[in-house]
């Protein structure tokens, strides 16, 4: 992926926090290239560093919590941005017009007194923008998440239902037409059946805006629903990359495979499902070696005193284990099919044989 | 019959009036109608899990199952005592009021609300020791819960018992909370939605020890859940069956293999393709839905709730309100859709004409 058009690019980034118990990293030396028009995921359990991580592609962690490293911008056209040097008022304009992010408490920022309409206006207005021809293309959004642009724009945040609200925003901060939309655990507060149909129009709101999509989850299934390439986040680091189906057929990081196998699948006997064992890592601790070893069956001696590099499995995929190779035979999935289907994305394809 | 159910409700309906209230969602005041004619009997140790999405009514079903929640026609008996009358007029009550809501407890979706953030675990668990069990000392006490939270993985138990709610993590609050109810030794917990709080990797765990206090203390459990895979984890592990709510109504209710394997509700199906699964999913792309919205629930649709987001929906489903079809063959277990009546004039209905699938506040 690193020789493809790249449109995020993220080096050495870390994110810390002074606290009294000592200095919480939450993001340790994380590598990450996002390229143009695809759709990432980055998933880990909560703690992992995932929200961080994603935080600084706009330079939005909060205070106190302290990004440093590279993280650039590539726009189609025009010089690169280093994001983390950006000022207050660049990151502004920045943060609706190029990467605009939607998070998870974000149903709250609607204004209670203000009309959906007036939020589009102010947002237009704000950026110095043509108001009619951004309320078309905002009369254009809403449609496109299954909103009817004449009632929603008349109501208040409190008649619309959660998955409504959801919707309004994920129109509302397309409407400057950023290039790249990061959405943090956006569905989690809503039903499934809301979360699935969410997922299901961002697939074709990217393809029909040309999106670049970063989304950010706990829910694996979901995720695989949606996205091109996944991270696992472990441990304050991305532990394994690769495209949807290398991480589904091929998942050769040990942490990346106890995900899959204790993800909880109708297609599996209930006496199949499992759990990880051990505990998750905390912040403040400096775990030497792999940060997945004192839960890791594979760990070694080598494990326990070195740190694993991203290892190459296949042009599309990395491992931060030393074992790699190994993973699949030391930590089996239960719902996995024998063989990878044989062509193509898992999202767009059935998954094999039945 | 033998003996009365352990718990039975029968021809339930709630309703709510909204005095601009939780329900100001929709405007002016309405009478909502959140539970519909539910009939529903639970046995000894028998779990039911009742699913469907938020506002379909399941919360206000668990909560009048257990007496928290007055219905307004219908009645719910445990034991066969009413346990309206017991309330009322407890003269004549064969199970005093009291008992019975001591019998049937709650465990919250949010369970920190049920522990007092000011006090220590150990006070919060026994105060309703206290209360149901006056004659226990404080030894017996303590000696009760203490040997709860070994059972459920909390030891050394003096390590949790002093601390306060916010010392806990979210699994830890979770049990602290499901001792708390266990220790009344109840005949009935509802757990509204009391795992989807937590992180996946988790909520396993919480359901096996569930499950195995189940054994244990032979209570019934009530599981309301938004999320079928766990729904379909609980019944398949304690044999218990699935009910699937929307509108207010159960639309299907059946064993794990009749609602996971093979639904007869569209609703159902709709429900199976929101719990995606990594593996082997068939048709990803297509929105089982004609509207991605519930509608006003102070307006319901006529005919079938379903029928404007139903994709199967034809003409008779605008008209005709689906009952009870028994298809396959089992008196308890049915689906409301016409689609399970291979001789309803549905099949000869004409379809629905294409409306937008955008909704509207
Ligand atoms: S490097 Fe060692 S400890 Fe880390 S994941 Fe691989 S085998 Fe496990
Ligand atoms: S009765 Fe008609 S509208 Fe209702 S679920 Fe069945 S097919 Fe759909």
């Amino acid at each position: 992926m690193s020789n493809s058009d790249t449109i995020v690019e993220v080096r050495d980034l870390n994110v810390t926090f002074e606290m009294n118990r000592g200095q919480s990293r939450v993001v340790r030396d994380a590598d990450l290239d996002v390229a143009r028009n695809e759709t990432l995921g980055i998933i880990g359990e909560s703690g992992s560093g995932k929200s961080m991580l994603a935080s600084s592609f706009l330079n939005a962690v909060v205070e106190p919590g302290v990004s440093t490293g590279e993280v650039t911008y590539h726009p189609d056209d025009g010089e690169p941005v280093s994001v983390l040097d950006l000022s207050e008022s660049e990151l502004n304009r920045f943060r609706w017009e190029e990467i605009a992010m939607v998070f998870q408490g974000a149903m709250s920022s609607f204004n209670p007194v203000t009309t959906i309409r007036t939020h589009f206006r102010e947002t237009l207005q704000d950026h110095n923008r043509d108001i009619p021809a951004g309320m078309d293309r905002a009369r254009e959004l809403l449609e496109s998440v299954y909103l009817d642009p004449d009632r929603i724009l008349d109501s208040y945040a409190h008649e619309l239902s959660g998955g409504m609200k959801q919707r309004a925003l994920i129109a509302l901060s397309l409407v400057l037409e950023p290039d790249v939309l990061v959405l943090d655990e956006p569905t989690a507060a809503l039903d499934l059946l809301m979360q699935r149909s969410i997922v299901t129009l961002l697939r074709d709101l990217q393809a029909e805006y040309d999106l670049t999509l970063v989304f950010i989850t706990h829910d694996l299934p979901l995720l695989t629903k949606l996205a091109d390439r996944i991270a696992v986040m472990y441990a304050f680091n991305i532990v394994e990359i690769g495209t949807t189906d290398d991480l589904l057929y091929n998942a050769s990081h040990p942490y990346t495979r106890a995900l899959l196998d204790t993800t909880p699948d109708l297609n599996v006997p209930v006496e199949e499902m499992n759990i990880i064992e051990g505990s998750k890592p905390d912040p403040v601790d400096h775990i030497p070696g792999c940060s997945y070893h004192p839960r890791c069956p594979m760990a070694d001696e080598r494990c326990r005193s070195d740190d694993p590099p991203m290892m190459t499995v296949s042009n599309s995929h990395e491992s931060a284990c030393f074992y790699y190779d190994e993973a699949d035979d030391a930590v089996t999935i239960s719902a996995a099919p024998e063989t990878r289907p044989a062509s193509g994305q898992s999202a767009a394809t059935d998954g094999g044989e039945n | 019959m033998a003996s009365d159910p352990m718990l039975s409700m029968d021809g339930v309906s709630v309703e709510f009036t909204d005095d601009g209230g939780v329900l100001d969602l929709f405007g002016d005041s309405e009478t909502v109608r959140a539970v519909n004619d539910v009939s529903l009997e639970l046995g000894e140790e028998e779990t039911l899990t009742l699913i469907g999405e938020s506002g379909c009514g399941k919360s206000t079903l668990g909560k009048t199952a257990i007496g928290a929640q007055k219905p307004t026609s219908g009645t719910v008996s445990y034991r066969g005592q009413d346990i309206w009358e017991a309330r009322n007029d407890s003269k004549n009550a064969s199970i005093p009021f009291d008992e019975i809501r001591h019998s049937l407890q709650i465990i919250h979706q949010d369970p920190g609300s049920a522990l007092n953030p000011n006090q220590r675990i150990l006070t919060s668990l026994q105060l309703p020791l206290k209360k149901w069990y006056p004659e226990l000392g404080r030894e017996e006490r303590e000696e009760r819960i203490h040997t709860l939270f070994e059972r459920v993985g909390m030891s050394p138990p003096s390590d949790y018992l002093n601390r306060y709610p916010h010392q806990l993590s979210g699994g830890e609050t979770q049990r602290a909370v499901l001792v708390r109810a266990l220790l009344l030794n109840p005949d009935l917990i509802l757990a509204d939605e009391a795992i989807s709080a937590l992180d996946v990797s988790l909520r396993v765990e919480m359901m096996d020890l569930m499950l195995e206090l189940q054994d244990l203390f032979q209570t019934s459990y009530l599981f309301i859940s938004h999320d079928l895979s766990n729904a379909r984890y609980i019944a398949e592990k304690s044999g218990g069956r699935i009910a699937v709510m929307y509108l207010g109504e159960i639309v299907e209710i059946g064993t794990v293999e009749e609602i996971v394997e093979n639904p007869q509700h569209p609703y159902t199906k709709a429900l199976q393709w929101a719990t995606a699964n990594l593996y082997e999913d068939e048709d990803d792309e297509e929105f089982p839905l004609r509207k991605i919205d519930v509608p006003d629930p102070t307006n319901l649709p006529s005919g079938c709730s379903f029928h404007p987001r139903c994709p199967n929906a034809r003409e008779v489903c605008k008209r005709q309100h689906p009952g009870r079809i028994h298809a396959g063959g089992d008196e308890e277990n049915y689906a409301r859709c016409f689609r399970a009546d291979d001789t309803h004039e549905y099949w000869h209905s004409p379809e629905i004409a294409d409306e937008p699938p955008v909704d509207s506040p």
